[in-house]
């Protein structure tokens, strides 16, 4: 693999670019892999990558149907954060944390992540409550964050309306500082460069259109470019979970729904930190290229459309506007949308299921993105092993049954 | 103040009515009827931004909403603001202020533009990624650092002066654009007595019939279409917006327009009470997609250079604003309308250098009208780089051969300063693709056209349709087609005679080769806002970015405020051409909500502020007011908190509060808890459904607490019911639950069980409620009722009919505090009356009002759940300790009852609901603490609970809570702990959540 | 935003006066008491989530406030059919498979 570097640059400059190298090969599928990952999302390249890195095993084939990266991580709004209220997904987010950390390095590609400080705002005294819980949980789980309150508030985001006349007041709010944001492209590209860097092959283009199961163990998958074989095959597919799920005959607690976002034109720096308020339904954050990026909520009716309602759209703007008066005169650039799978509990899954060696990473809903990392580390591992991953093993399909639910959703109502 | 770019005559400008403008502190004038730009050009200005990357000098290239580069930002005081004014959209008005958003100290001396030729060879598409990567800890600095040269534009600090207001349409058909077809399309739809809207995002309906230098019906075409207007806005139902722009195309033939009311007159709305936008939500039976054409123009070295345009640019700046943007013209074209544009300039009286061609025989009607008017015409050949810094001094050309892509034969240098380009013509397909439609490629016309849309019917330039009488043609069939699928009979229009002219076909010009490969010439832009270059889009393939979409994200391409209507064509064909593949092949164009961008303002209109959620209000609020009560937001209720009198604290004021209740009377405005009215012959057995305790037994006036889960066993909801008949009840839910538990209850008679007889009505507005609470509210009751109160006629847990100060009342006997309790419900708009009433004896007994704030303490003290408080979506009624409000043998498996046995929730060390009392009475435990049983671990520590409800409580003189704590119904008298985030540890013993009057003697006297 | 029939009301209405209430035809299990954890599992949380065509369950929220059915394309959002409660879809993923449909 071609190290970059600031030196590299320049190099490369001199010769007018021209001897860059591939990011990674466009390979021939093999007849038969290790493993088999459908989905060439984020967490489906991280999941290739840390078998490969941390396990050894590189006989391994990523299968997408479209492009590297142009599912859900291409369209989200790029928030990481880890300060989630029970202690399964704290854990599970705080293992994504430390390694964004060190992913740049790591990769030798920089994510540009930047922890710019994540604001999980209140506006009620039960919102308060519920920040104060979830702040002393991360405490107790050794994940940073204070509880701030409005004046506070004020000093870290100045733009933001703290005075006591809007509809609903910021009260408070739970500070993360070491959240923040990434470049969403950069970290499918990084883990799909590192993946490949270690013989992974990256087969895009090539849809799954069935699974081939005997005696209950999964054999491989039908593809549109013909059979390839694995007696391990994990997927990691978003919005389309429940499409692989039911070739394998088996059924997810999951419902795909959209998830809108949308960015303004770029202007000059006004916005440092990530602002989130569920009470008024708003989030914010500017990128480094100066425009807001705005995640809406969620559209409450299944759609695989990557598009959703835009009374959605327009209630998202007057949240971002009660919040933010003096963005009222920018500008709106782009919507669009994305697939989300939820889950009852708003958590992910990642589990064996009834099909031997055929294992599911789904669920993700609003949070995929900030886990990503996390998530390839863990399911890759469960991958390597053959069963859960410590910090994986509460996510498993069995709660649904035996009722021991993560229920971020009912309790920390922070549900992005 | 002289214009040199301006003729004295032609144009559809207003020479009576001159404008005084400022552009970068710069006085300036133009006209009325004038756009930002055509004054800017009018005046010679040449460099109106720097690039956003290399900062390198731009001019304005194109004349309406793909213009990439003069991004200005607008405003004359600071609330006035307003970022990234597209100047080809802006129409000039007296005063309007202007800046460039980028270029220090400014826009004609840039010092970023050093860098930018200095780095400019390392900062290829992706450099980042590449780079700043060690040490890790300096990545924040170097980001300080790039996020200054972040954003155009500013917003401003000061709140918006302005009002935006949202219409509500349903139409028959939707015309978008009024163009030659969208116009003809209107004129046939108008003859049917449909319901017409016609939009078009230009400051006059005309769209290319404002410059065309064709004839209609022998006439100019600028006469047909005054006539055309005249005609519309005599029909009665059509609707004419002109300056609105169609920006998002939703499901279900949902369309958003925006219409600029005042931006055309000032930078605020002029008028008070006037609105500076509008946004039409248009339900159309039918739209006709007529949004014209956009050109393109051709990719060569240096081809930002100010002076490089677009030659459709060329020829309206002239004919419709009477502005030549230069002296001497090259024209490089792949089209006819480069000759157009030489035309037009020679007729301006300017010098038209040569019009290259790359097509080997050009034979359309234009082209021999150049030849005769002795235009110089090279053909075969384009023009691969221009010369000039800061304004384009001379054209390089060559033959070319665009197969090979080569230069061939001789090369020529031509001194000019404007070279206006022609690569071929797009479909204007974005709306289209808004609904999920992925365009299409019709290698016919070289261009996207519209994928198929339910409902939507493309006509004119949109369709790939170009010459005048086939657009005209098309507008009508369009019309017809769309009025019969809306059901209304066929109307015939005649159709202006327009000249057939001869074209010679277009050839397909993206990207001009140059002497040096891609990556070796200078600049060659595909993207100008991006600053994305044809040699990016080759490293990009380069390193394996082969999806357009990669190609995109990688390069930024299309990503700017234009959203890359000039450069997303050109950049899939070179990519095409890298990857050796055709167009279709390398991918489509998807396009996204907005066509051009909306103001965050326009978009959420008057729903801001006191109209961002509404406001509810009981009845007794001017009371509270008056009283200086101090509100808590539950739910969209504004609920008094607390009474605060002089400068209490609201510590004091709840401990005078809740003393009061404890030892006199207290009165709480309860009126905004829920109520349902259930009335049906089997509301009784409805109610035992959906409520996990017995109702079969409930008598005649009669009041029971119940409480209410999902079928998952948790609990969602509680309050009392009361029989107020055999077949009538009354409901109450929690103030924030009211709505959502209506629905609840719909749901499951509706869904699961429409064979009970039961009706269900919200009339939590109906009723307000008053709660009169303490030792003496059966003595205040008494002053102004005729319900018999004594102890054994009126019991604990029943309600009464009566009067009360002389209205009609329903008083329930219950009690949230633990105290003698009376609830009076009255009629709502009686409520101040009473509550009046009661309050004439507030010095006899003591009278005080109370908050939710006391309402808490009180309700904790005698361990009362809150749902939403005490519970959080993870509790069941058994974790509760409420086993009592649980009907375990009644015979409907009412809901939430099996989820009860799952694994999970017979677990025995689930949280439970305990009381915790400080071992340090002045304690008050921090509501969200979390519990832990060792308190000397290491983190992570092992967490075994939390603090739900936490008061200070002036009755028991100490600190005392309600928490959730694994296994806490076995661990009375256990010890907890608290680690707190300023190092100090709680220590708390774990006790009954009950903390005064167990047996509940207080309530029952 | 969608464009939904009532049944009910027998009109067209915006998408904002609408809930969407997720699947329908959901049964509550007959008897809740004597079935498995799997089958009462299954009742609460799985479900079919297709991509194509969709039974969902709407409520006139801001109307007649009666839950209806309706057949839905869940990747064009085409409506096909509302239907009361209670009624069977005349437009299924086999109907239409088969050419049933128009």
């Amino acid at each position: 693999m071609q190290r970059y570097s600031g030196f590299g640059l320049a190099k490369h400059a001199l010769s007018h670019n021209e001897n860059w190298q591939r990011m990674w090969r466009n390979p021939t599928p093999k007849k038969k892999y290790d493993v088999i990952i459908v989905g060439g999302g984020g967490h489906g390249l991280a999941t290739a990558y840390y078998l490969a890195k941390e396990h050894g095993i590189t006989n391994v084939a990523v299968i997408e149907k479209g492009w590297l990266g142009g599912g859900n991580t291409a369209r989200n709004t790029t928030i990481v954060r880890s300060n989630y209220l029970w202690d399964e997904a704290a854990e599970l987010y705080e293992h994504a944390m430390k390694l964004w950390e060190g992913l740049s390095q790591d990769l030798n590609y920089n994510v540009m992540f930047s922890q710019r400080g994540v604001l999980n705002l209140g506006h009620t005294l039960q919102d308060m409550r519920d920040i104060q819980r979830r702040v002393n949980a991360n405490r107790l789980n050794g994940i940073d964050g204070e509880v701030l309150d409005t004046q506070q508030v004020k000093e870290i985001c100045p733009v933001l309306d703290c005075s006591p006349n809007t509809r609903y007041p910021v009260l408070g709010a739970s500070w993360q500082p070491r959240g923040g944001v990434a470049r969403h492209d950069a970290v499918a590209w990084g883990f799909a460069r590192g993946a490949d860097a270690l013989g992974v092959d990256l087969i895009q283009q090539t849809e799954v259109i069935g699974m081939r199961i005997e005696d209950g163990q999964i054999l491989g998958v039908e593809t549109t470019r013909g059979f390839i074989a694995a007696e391990t095959v994990g997927c990691v597919a978003a919005g389309n979970s429940g499409v692989l799920a039911r070739m394998a005959g088996i059924k997810l607690p999951l419902e795909s729904h959209p998830l809108q976002a949308l960015v303004s034109e770029p202007i000059k720096p006004v916005l440092d930190t990530v602002v989130m308020s569920n009470h008024v339904h708003g989030y914010c954050s500017q990128s480094d290229k100066g425009d807001l990026v705005i995640g809406a909520g969620i559209d409450g009716y299944n759609g695989y459309g990557q598009r959703g309602s835009y009374p959605t759209i327009e209630h998202t703007l007057q949240a971002i506007v009660e919040m933010f008066p003096t963005f009222s005169r920018v500008r709106m650039n782009r919507q669009w949308g994305g697939i989300v799978d939820t889950c009852p509990d708003a958590c992910p899954i990642l589990s064996a299921t009834p099909v031997k060696g055929l294992f599911f990473n789904c669920g993700w809903g609003t949070g995929g993105f900030k886990a990503t990392p996390g998530s390839g580390n863990v399911f890759a591992w469960t991958l390597a092993k053959g069963y859960a991953h410590p910090i994986a093993a509460p996510f498993s399909i069995d709660r649904f049954v035996s009722g021991k639910l993560i229920d971020e959703h009912g309790a920390a109502g922070v549900a992005h | 103040m002289s214009q040199p770019n301006r003729l004295n005559q032609g144009g559809s400008i207003d020479r009576s009515k001159p404008l005084d403008f400022t552009f970068n502190g710069l006085r300036y004038s133009g006209y009325e009827g004038d756009t930002l730009a055509s004054a800017l050009l009018a005046n010679g200005v040449d460099i109106v931004n720097r690039s956003f990357k290399y900062s390198r000098p731009r001019g304005i290239v194109a004349s309406g909403a793909a213009e990439p580069n003069a991004i200005v930002q607008l405003g004359s005081t600071e609330a006035a603001q307003v970022p990234n004014v597209r100047a080809t959209q802006q129409a000039l008005y007296q005063g309007l202020s202007a800046r460039s958003t980028n270029g220090w100290p400014n826009v004609n001396h840039d010092a970023m533009g050093l860098l930018g030729k200095l780095g400019g060879p390392m900062m290829g598409p992706g450099f980042y990624y590449k780079t700043f990567m060690a040490p890790a800890s300096m990545w924040m600095t170097y980001e300080k650092f790039i996020r200054k040269a972040a954003g155009l534009g500013r917003a401003p600090q000061e709140k918006d002066p302005d009002i935006y207001d949202h219409y509500n349409h349903h139409c028959d058909l939707l015309i978008i654009g009024a163009g030659p077809a969208g116009l003809m399309a209107a004129l046939t739809a108008a003859r049917s007595g449909a319901r017409v809207i016609i939009c078009d995002e230009q400051e006059t309906f005309g769209g290319s019939l404002l410059e065309t230098a064709d004839l209609l019906d022998g006439k100019p075409a600028q006469q047909w279409l005054a006539n055309a207007l005249v005609q519309l806005s005599d029909c009665g139902d059509v609707l004419m917006l002109p300056r609105t722009t169609a920006n998002g195309y939703h499901d279900h033939n949902f369309v958003t327009l925006h219409e600029r009311r005042t931006e055309h007159l000032a930078d605020t709305a002029p008028e008070a009470h006037q609105s500076r936008s509008r946004m039409h939500h248009v339900r159309a039976g039918q739209v006709i997609l007529a949004t014209g054409s956009q050109e393109r123009p051709v990719v060569y070295a240096n081809n930002d250079v100010p002076g490089n345009l677009l030659c459709s640019a060329v020829s309206c700046y002239i004919r419709r604003y009477a502005v030549v943007p230069g002296q001497k013209l090259v024209v490089t074209t792949a089209t006819d309308i480069g000759y157009q544009a030489a035309l037009d300039w020679l007729d301006a009286g300017r010098e038209v250098v040569a019009v290259v061609d790359c097509r080997a025989n050009p034979d359309g009607d234009r082209v021999k009208q150049a030849r005769q008017k002795g235009i110089r015409i090279i053909t075969g050949s384009a023009v691969f780089e221009a010369k000039g810094s800061k304004r384009v001094t001379a054209a390089r050309i060559a033959a070319v051969d665009l197969d090979a892509f080569t230069l061939t034969g001789q090369l020529e240098e031509l001194a000019c300063d404007t070279i206006a380009s022609s690569g071929g013509f797009s479909p204007v397909v974005h709306l289209s693709a808004h609904t999920g439609a992925r365009p299409v490629w019709n290698e016919e016309a070289l261009g996207f056209v519209p994928g198929r849309v339910k409902g939507m019917i493309p006509a004119g330039g949109a369709d790939a349709i170009y010459s005048l009488p086939a657009v005209l043609e098309s507008g009508l069939q369009a019309a017809q087609q769309a009025l019969q699928s809306c059901g209304y009979a066929a109307v015939s229009v005649d159709l202006p005679k327009a000249s057939q002219r001869i074209e010679s076909k277009s050839a397909a010009l993206f990207q001009v080769p140059h002497l040096k490969p891609t990556s070796r010439a200078p600049k060659q832009f595909v993207d100008l806002q991006n600053d994305v270059t044809a040699a990016g889009i080759e490293l990009a393939t380069r390193e394996g970015f082969e999806s357009i979409e990669h190609v995109k994200r990688y390069t930024a391409l299309g990503f700017g405020t234009d959203q890359g209507k000039l450069g997303n064509i050109n950049g899939m064909a070179i990519a095409a051409r890298i990857l050796g593949q055709t167009i279709p092949e390398t991918g489509t164009t998807v396009f996204r909500p907005n066509y051009t961008g909306i103001t965050f303002g326009a978009i959420a209109g008057r729903h801001c502020g006191e109209l961002f959620d509404p406001e509810r209000y009981t009845a007794l609020h001017a009371w509270h007011l008056k009283r200086g009560a101090k509100f808590e937001d539950v739910g969209q209720w504004k609920r008094p908190w607390y009474f605060p009198v002089g400068n209490e604290t609201m510590h004091e004021a709840v401990a005078r509060e809740c003393q009061a209740v404890r030892e006199k009377v207290g009165i709480l405005d309860a009126s905004t808890l829920g109520k349902i009215d259930i009335q049906g012959a089997d509301a009784r057995e409805f109610l035992g459904r959906v409520y996990t305790n017995k109702w079969a037994q409930l008598g005649l006036n009669k009041c029971r607490y119940g409480l209410m889960c999902k079928d998952d066993g948790m609990v969602m909801d509680d309050g009392v019911t009361t029989c107020l008949g055999d077949n009538h009840f009354l409901m109450t839910t929690t103030t924030g639950g009211a709505a959502a538990i209506l629905d609840w209850l719909e749901l499951w008679h509706q869904t699961e069980w429409p064979e009970l007889e039961v009706y269900f009505n919200s009339v939590t507005d109906h009723w307000a409620t008053m709660t009169i609470t303490g030792p003496r509210a059966r003595d205040l009751l008494s002053e102004v009722t005729d319900i018999d109160l004594s102890k054994d006629s009126f019991k604990f847990m029943e309600c009464r009919e009566g009067m009360v100060a002389g209205v009609p009342a329903r008083v329930y006997r219950i009690s949230f505090t633990g105290e003698l309790t009376y609830e009076i419900n009255v009629q709502a708009n009686y409520a101040m009356h009473v509550w009046n009433a009661l309050f004439e004896h507030e010095s006899t007994y003591g009278l005080t009002p109370y908050g939710t704030e006391t309402m808490h303490v009180l309700r904790a003290e005698k361990g009362f759940i809150i749902v939403g408080q005490d519970t959080d979506g993870s509790v069941t009624p058994e974790d509760l300790g409420m086993q009592w409000c649980v009907g375990y043998d009644k015979p409907f498996s009412w809901i939430g009852k099996r989820a009860l046995s799952r694994p999970d929730t017979r677990r025995k060390d689930r949280k439970q609901l305990v009381g915790l009392l400080p071992t340090d009475p002045s304690v008050v435990l921090q509501e969200g603490a979390q519990i832990v049983f060792d308190p000397k671990q290491s983190i992570p520590m092992k967490m075994k609970g939390h603090v739900t409800s936490s008061y200070y409580s002036p009755t028991l003189g100490q600190g005392f809570a309600l928490a959730l704590v694994m296994g806490g119904a076995e661990r009375m008298g256990e010890k907890v702990y608290m680690p707190m985030a300023d190092g100090r540890v709680h220590e708390a013993e774990i006790v009954s959540p009950i903390f005064l009057d167990p047996k509940g003697e207080r309530q029952n006297v | 935003m969608l464009h939904i029939y009532c049944p009910y009301c027998g009109e067209h209405r915006e998408e904002s006066e609408f809930r969407p209430k997720g699947q329908a035809h959901i049964l509550r299990p007959k008897d809740p008491d004597n079935c498995s954890d799997e089958v009462w599992a299954d009742y609460l949380f799985f479900r079919d989530n297709p991509r194509g065509l969709h039974h969902e369950m709407w409520l006139h929220a801001t109307g007649c406030r009666k839950y209806f059915n309706v057949t839905r394309d869940t990747v064009s959002y085409e409506i096909l059919e509302t239907y009361k409660m209670g009624e069977q879809p005349k437009i299924t993923a086999q109907s239409r498979a088969a050419g049933g449909e128009k």
